[in-house]
């Protein structure tokens, strides 16, 4: 999951859904002039990426968008959203989802020249794992076997005085380079859904260069295998792109250059895309939105996405209050989730009625009974919970714009619930979080979450089971982790997910959250470009491009 | 004068050092853990956390922290960003940006606010007086932030006159529609400023006396009467050099400016004290050199004024 940097629209929530079949691509179908494709350049919009672009260790957007498109994973999630699709990978095989046989596919480049090998593999996700690394998405690779070896665990946490010991080894003993083009990867548990996982970009191949360069180095010129090369970074100004011509493994780019201009302010990029400057924005500005004035300035530049993306609202299950399912649940349907959509989101953002991205294979539409809007309901399980003594605060980092919906949301509970409830924001995004992580907060929380790669396995393992790593209410339920454990290990995806409906089916009936919006992303671009297609995530996929 | 100046230079020593440290406590104070939201809504890795805290010794006490900051600064070393970014790469390439447009919106408001005061000044309660009075009222009462959009959305947008932002080439011609935005505010104050001190000053022995040796009025306008006058906006435009480079955020934003203002709220949001305190430092030392210059300049503007 990434999170974006911007100042002045702070940390979106991140979460990133599929997009909606239809509405997700061109917005002219019959596409553009190859000759005037062939050597064109646009300027799209980004933000300064927060650390040197080094796959495993970016989690934010400004930097993720560069990473994506510089480099190819062993699968790749297609654009609409649909289950992935192998792309690097000549083949991934298992027979009991423990031991893969990944077999890619031969001569493929890397951006300096050099072939991509099994070992490219295997010295990255073995880099990426080493906690001495620091590398922000190593958890990534606790599936492997040997994972404890490299990454050590603070004994007593970051804040505490003790070191993590030195780890024992530097290599996870479950990878294992067979062959030039051929690695077996052997997990430690039996893992279904460990092929998907593939596609995130902490799974690229890294080139011999990021080893004898250094990771910091690296960052700054970072040699991907993607249909997009790096040319320049000029820090806080623009990153200049271009077109990798060796590239072989799907479409390249249909245009030669782009330039990805970094604004520190949304509103300045929308005027520039308004008065023809900038050719592509991935999210105009909230002030454009209302009245749907980015609609009439943009015309049928204008893209509306739903893209994957789950607003929620967090129970504090360790606090006493609210260890009460029937409350959790008469709070969730006192809420009039398309009030909410209509009234404060002017639509761009829609009532969510299921716990997974409905797209995300696996998933379910419509699974979330929780989500409905029914006060009689709502007030009866209230009643049957024995009411809510004292002050119900809602809490939400005040430095993004999350108070009105919160403030709406507060006040339909307080309506239609009688109880005291209201909306608090705590002052930025560091503090909220800090106190969420540390297990303090005092209320009901906002959150968000996106998911890392489209398998329902991902909105339930880390958000629902105990010991997720975004379980920050400390949900527990020994039956959930049961079913997820069985569907994790189960023999193929089919079964997997048929094991999570039945997980989701006992979360449902637990609210240990309150799904509340799904996001929509409103993008715009400039009259040159005549074909553009989003990814999966609402990136702008630049091998759609044409001019 | 030698003397009063190399007084003034060391009483900038302690006023470094009190304000460097202030600096510092105060982002260090700022709550919330640096890493808290850095990964999302997900937490950071431990180890991540950890090579962190280590590489810039955040578990140390904010006294041995300032220490290591300051000896690195003595040896040129201005530190890095959490990001790997060093912090003297950033001022080089943001100073000279904010500068520049600072120096532009000075300009403006000095050549437009003295003008208007001078002329108003001359023949109070005119037309031209009250119409002084009324736009420099209307430009008191509007923030910083409408007036830019407004422009911006005019000029920009609208009419297409200018780029609705500026390039990274920051060429001067860009520069003046954010210049006339960032000095909008001051230049009202320097209008108001001068035509008190005109209208003061017009009625002084000194001019009445110029006028009565029948001096013509252009030079009694602007060699003795405009010259005395012209302290108390001096003290303002002097002063207002620091102002313009530290309050250029909202203007830097909207025009898009590679500008001191986002590092610096970056920096406090991810609480890198290291980079506000080198950002800042430098902004005082501005505001300090300005200061001792109106200084300097009291004693050529009247000769009255002498330094021991």
């Amino acid at each position: 999951m990434r999170v974006s940097k911007r100042a002045s629209s702070a940390v979106a929530l991140g979460a990133a859904f599929a997009l909606v079949a239809s509405g997700c691509s061109s917005s002219d179908g019959e596409g553009g002039d190859a000759g005037a494709s062939a050597d064109g350049a646009i300027t799209i919009e980004g933000t300064q990426p927060e650390n040197g672009l080094v796959p495993s260790n970016t989690t934010e957007t400004g930097g993720g968008k560069i990473i994506d498109w510089m480099w190819t994973g062993l699968v790749e999630y297609p654009n609409d959203g649909s289950a992935p699709r192998n792309a690097l990978a000549e083949s991934i095989e298992t027979t009991d989802s423990t031991v893969y046989t990944v077999k890619i596919k031969k001569d493929t480049k890397f951006h300096d020249g050099t072939t991509v090998k099994a070992k490219n593999f295997v010295d990255a996700w073995n880099w990426g794992a080493y906690s001495p690394n620091g590398a922000q998405n190593g958890s990534f690779f606790a599936d492997i076997k040997g994972f404890s070896d490299v990454n050590t665990e603070d004994p007593d946490g970051a804040e505490g005085p003790k070191k993590a010991p030195e780890p024992a080894k530097k290599e996870m003993s479950g990878l294992e380079v067979v062959d030039d083009w051929t690695f077996k990867v052997t997990l430690a548990a039996p893992t279904a859904v460990f092929p998907t996982k593939l596609g995130y970009s902490t799974f690229m191949p890294l080139p011999d260069a990021f080893f004898t360069q250094g990771a910091e180095a690296f960052g700054k010129k970072p040699i991907g295998n993607g249909p997009v090369k790096f040319v320049s970074w000029e820090d806080d100004v623009q990153l200049k792109l271009t077109r990798f011509d060796d590239y072989s493994l799907r479409d390249k780019m249909k245009i030669k250059d782009v330039t990805v201009k970094i604004y520190q302010d949304d509103t300045a990029a929308y005027n520039d895309l308004v008065s023809g400057n900038l050719d592509f924005q991935q999210q105009v500005p909230v002030s454009s939105l209302a009245g749907d004035k980015w609609k009439a300035d943009l015309g049928d530049k204008a893209i509306q996405t739903t893209i994957p993306s789950t607003g929620i609202i967090a129970f504090p299950i360790y606090d006493k209050r609210f260890t009460n399912a029937k409350l959790r649940r008469a709070i969730s349907l006192s809420i009039n989730r398309q009030e909410i959509s209509d009234k404060i989101f002017f639509g761009a953002r829609k009532p969510a009625d299921s716990w997974a991205n409905p797209l995300t294979p696996g998933a379910k539409p419509g699974n979330c009974t929780a989500c409905q809007f029914n006060v009689e309901e709502a007030k009866k399980l209230l009643a049957e919970a024995g009411g809510f003594q004292g002050e119900l605060v809602m809490y939400y980092n005040a430095d993004a714009s999350h108070k009105e919906w919160m403030e709406a949301v507060a006040q339909q509970v307080k309506t239609n619930l009688n109880i005291n409830a209201r909306a608090e924001g705590m002052p930025t995004f560091a503090v909220f979080r800090q106190n969420i992580n540390a297990h303090k907060m005092k209320g009901m929380y906002r959150a968000g979450w996106q998911q890392d790669y489209p398998d329902v396995e991902n909105w339930v393992n880390p958000l629902y089971v105990t010991g997720g790593s975004s379980n920050d209410g400390l949900y527990s339920n020994p039956k959930v982790d049961a079913l997820a454990k069985e569907a994790s290990s189960a023999p193929n995806l089919e079964a997997a997910h048929a094991k999570f409906a039945e997980a989701v089916a006992l979360i449902d009936q637990d609210v240990p959250t309150i799904p509340v919006y799904f996001s929509g992303q409103q993008s715009g671009h400039s009259e040159k470009i005549k074909k553009i297609e989003l990814t999966n995530v609402g990136e702008l996929d630049l091998t759609s491009v044409e001019l | 004068m030698g003397r009063y100046l190399l007084r003034r230079l060391l009483q900038l020593i302690p006023v470094f050092i009190g304000t460097t440290f202030l600096i510092y406590w105060l982002v260090w104070s700022v709550p919330g853990d640096p890493f808290a939201g850095k990964c999302g809504e997900r937490a950071c890795p431990d180890a991540y956390v950890n090579m962190m805290t280590e590489k810039f010794k955040l578990d140390q006490s904010i006294w041995v922290q300032y220490g290591n900051y300051m000896q690195n600064l003595f040896q040129g070393d201005f530190g890095s960003t959490f990001g790997g970014r060093p912090i003297g790469d950033i001022i080089a390439t943001s100073y000279p940006n904010t500068l520049k447009l600072a120096m532009v919106a000075l300009i403006i408001e000095a050549v437009i606010g003295l003008t208007a005061g001078v002329l108003t000044g001359l023949r109070r309660n005119g037309f031209l007086d009250n119409l002084v009075l009324v736009s420099t009222l209307f430009l008191l009462a509007l923030p910083i932030f409408v007036i830019g959009f407004v422009l911006q959305w005019l000029f920009g947008v609208q009419w297409g006159i200018v780029k609705p932002t500026v390039s990274n080439e920051m060429r001067i011609s860009e520069l003046i529609l954010p210049g006339f935005v960032l000095g909008s505010a001051s230049m009202a104050y320097i209008a108001r400023v001068a035509r008190t001190s005109i209208a003061e000053n017009r009625r002084a022995d000194y001019v009445r006396t110029a006028i009565a040796k029948g001096l013509p009025m252009r030079r009694v306008v602007g060699v003795h009467l405009l010259r005395n006058s012209l302290i108390p906006v001096v003290t303002l435009l002097g002063t207002d050099l620091g102002a313009l480079m530290g309050g250029a955020i909202v203007t830097e934003g909207i025009f898009q400016i590679n500008g001191i203002g986002r590092q610096v709220f970056r920096a406090i949001v991810t609480k890198e004290s290291a980079t506000v305190v080198s950002i800042v430092v430098v902004l005082v030392l501005v505001y300090l050199l300005m200061n001792l210059l109106v200084d300097l300049l009291y004693a050529a503007l009247d000769p009255r004024i002498r330094y021991e």
